[in-house]
C-alpha cells in the first residue's frame, strides 16, 4: 500500500489548501484511480484545518463515490485531526 | 472619510465607533483620536491601517496624539502604516507574549510563514495556540481566495493580562461579502450575505451542497462556533452591514446553531460603507474549552445542517 507521509509538505499545522490540493492531485488521486489504496501519514502533524482536510479529500469522494473512504487510511491522527476528518468525511457523504 | 479613535472601541460596544466613521471624501482620509485616553480592539487598529494603506500618504492627516495612551498605536505600527511621522518617541520592548504589532500579508506562502513564525511568540499553551492559529488561518485564507483585496490582509491582536483575552483584528479592503456570496446566492442586503456566510455549507464558490474542491463554505462557521463555545465576543462587518455575535451567558448550555440569527447577537445594516471585510474576535483563555471538544460540538451540527439543506427542494412558481 502506498503511505504518504504529510508532515514535509504541511509542516505541523496542516493549513495550507493549496498544498491539501496538490498532495491530493499528484499523489493520492492517481493511486486511487487505480483502485488501490492509500495511507495519509499525519505524523508530527498537531493539528489541520477544515479547509485544509475539506482540500484534501472532499473530492475524491464526491469523484470516486462515498466507498472510496474505504481505500484510505489515516495514520497517526491525534483526536483533533480525527475529529477535522470525520466531520468532512461525514459532510460530504451527507451531501453526495 | 473622517475616522475617530475613541477613548474606548471594544468589540462590545463598537458600535458608536463604527457609526461614526465618515465614509465621504473616500480620496482622503482624516484621523482625529481622543485627547485623553485611547484604549481601543485591534480591529480597530488594524481598520485604520488598511484605510491609510489604501490611499498615497500626503492624503493623509493624522492630528498631533495627546492622549497618554498615544505610545500603544505608535507600537502597534499604525503610523508606520499610515507613513506619518507621529513624533512619538518609545523604547521597543519585546513584544513575544504579548502583542502581535500590525501586519500585511499578502499572499498564501506569506501566510504560512506568519503562522509558523509569528503565532508561538504569543507564548501559549498548545490548547489555546491551537483555536488562535486556526482561526488566523481560516479567516486570512479566505481573503485571498474571496477579498480580491488590493492591499492583502492586514492583522493585528492583543493579549489582555487582565481579563487573559486574546483580541484579534483581520481587515482587508476587497469586494466585500455580499459581491462574493451574490455570485450565486440571493442576498438583497450585506446583513443577508453575513447571514449566508456564516451558515454551513454557504460558499460564493458553487450552490453545490458540500462545496467545490476547495471551499466547504465552512469556515466563518467554525469561528462562529469557536468564539459561541468559549462564549466571546465576534464581529463580522462589511459593506453595511455589521454581525455581532454577543457572549452567551456562562450558566446556559452549549448550543451551535447554523442559522447566525439563531444565536445570542446583534446586528446592523445602515452602518458607513465599509469597502471589503473587518472581522475581530475576542478569546478568552480562561474559558478556552478543549479543542477536541469544541469540535464535537462542530461536527454535531455540520453534518445535521448539510442533511437539512439537503431536504430544501425548489418550488413550483405559479404567476
Amino acid at each position: 500500500m502506498k503511505i504518504i507521509k504529510l508532515l514535509s509538505k504541511t509542516g505541523t499545522f496542516a493549513e495550507n489548501k493549496d498544498v491539501a490540493r496538490e498532495i491530493r492531485i499528484e499523489n493520492i488521486t492517481p493511486i486511487l484511480e487505480k483502485n488501490e489504496e492509500i495511507t495519509l501519514d499525519f505524523e508530527g502533524v498537531d493539528s489541520a484545518t477544515q479547509s485544509f482536510i475539506h482540500a484534501l479529500i472532499s473530492e475524491l469522494i464526491r469523484s470516486f463515490g462515498n466507498e472510496i473512504v474505504e481505500n484510505i487510511y489515516f495514520k497517526n491522527c491525534n483526536k483533533n485531526v480525527q475529529n477535522i476528518i470525520n466531520i468532512v468525511v461525514e459532510y460530504m457523504q451527507a451531501a453526495t | 472619510m473622517k475616522i475617530h479613535i475613541p477613548n474606548s472601541a471594544f468589540l462590545g460596544n463598537i458600535d458608536p465607533f463604527l457609526r461614526n466613521f465618515d465614509t465621504s471624501n473616500p480620496e482622503m482620509l482624516e484621523i482625529t483620536a481622543n485627547k485623553q485616553w485611547i484604549s481601543i480592539h485591534p480591529m480597530v487598529i488594524a481598520m485604520i491601517a488598511a484605510l491609510g494603506l489604501s490611499l498615497e500618504f500626503e492624503k493623509i492627516k493624522c492630528e498631533t496624539m495627546e492622549a497618554r495612551s498615544k505610545h500603544y498605536l505608535k507600537r502597534m505600527g499604525l503610523f508606520d502604516f499610515l507613513k506619518i511621522d507621529s513624533g512619538i518617541e518609545i523604547i521597543e520592548h519585546e513584544s513575544a507574549g504579548r502583542f502581535i504589532p500590525l501586519q500585511q500579508i499578502t499572499n498564501s506562502e506569506k501566510l504560512t510563514e506568519f503562522i509558523t513564525d509569528v503565532v508561538p511568540l504569543l507564548h501559549l499553551e498548545p490548547k489555546h495556540a491551537e483555536p488562535i492559529r486556526y482561526i488566523l488561518s481560516e479567516l486570512m485564507r479566505n481573503v485571498f481566495e474571496h477579498a480580491e483585496s488590493k492591499i492583502g490582509v492586514i492583522m493585528c491582536a492583543q493579549y489582555y493580562k487582565k481579563s487573559n483575552t486574546i483580541r484579534i483584528g483581520i481587515v482587508d479592503r476587497g469586494v466585500g461579502i455580499q459581491k462574493t456570496i451574490s455570485a450565486l446566492h440571493k442576498a438583497k442586503t450585506d446583513l443577508e450575505a453575513i447571514k449566508l456566510a456564516l451558515t454551513p455549507g454557504i460558499t460564493g464558490t458553487t450552490k453545490r451542497i458540500g462545496g467545490t474542491d476547495y471551499n466547504a463554505g465552512a469556515g466563518l462557521f467554525f469561528i462562529k462556533s469557536i468564539a459561541t463555545v468559549n462564549k466571546d465576543f465576534f464581529v463580522i462587518y462589511s459593506g453595511k452591514g455589521m454581525y455581532k455575535l454577543l457572549k452567551a451567558s456562562s450558566e446556559k448550555g452549549i448550543r451551535l446553531h447554523s442559522d447566525p440569527f439563531k444565536d445570542k447577537y446583534s446586528s446592523g445594516e445602515n452602518f458607513p460603507y465599509w469597502q471589503g471585510t473587518t472581522v475581530g474576535i475576542d478569546i478568552n483563555l480562561d474559558s478556552t474549552e478543549e479543542f477536541s471538544l469544541l469540535l464535537n460540538h462542530i461536527r454535531q451540527t455540520y453534518s445535521k445542517a448539510v442533511k437539512e439543506q439537503r431536504k430544501v427542494y425548489y418550488k413550483a412558481k405559479f404567476i
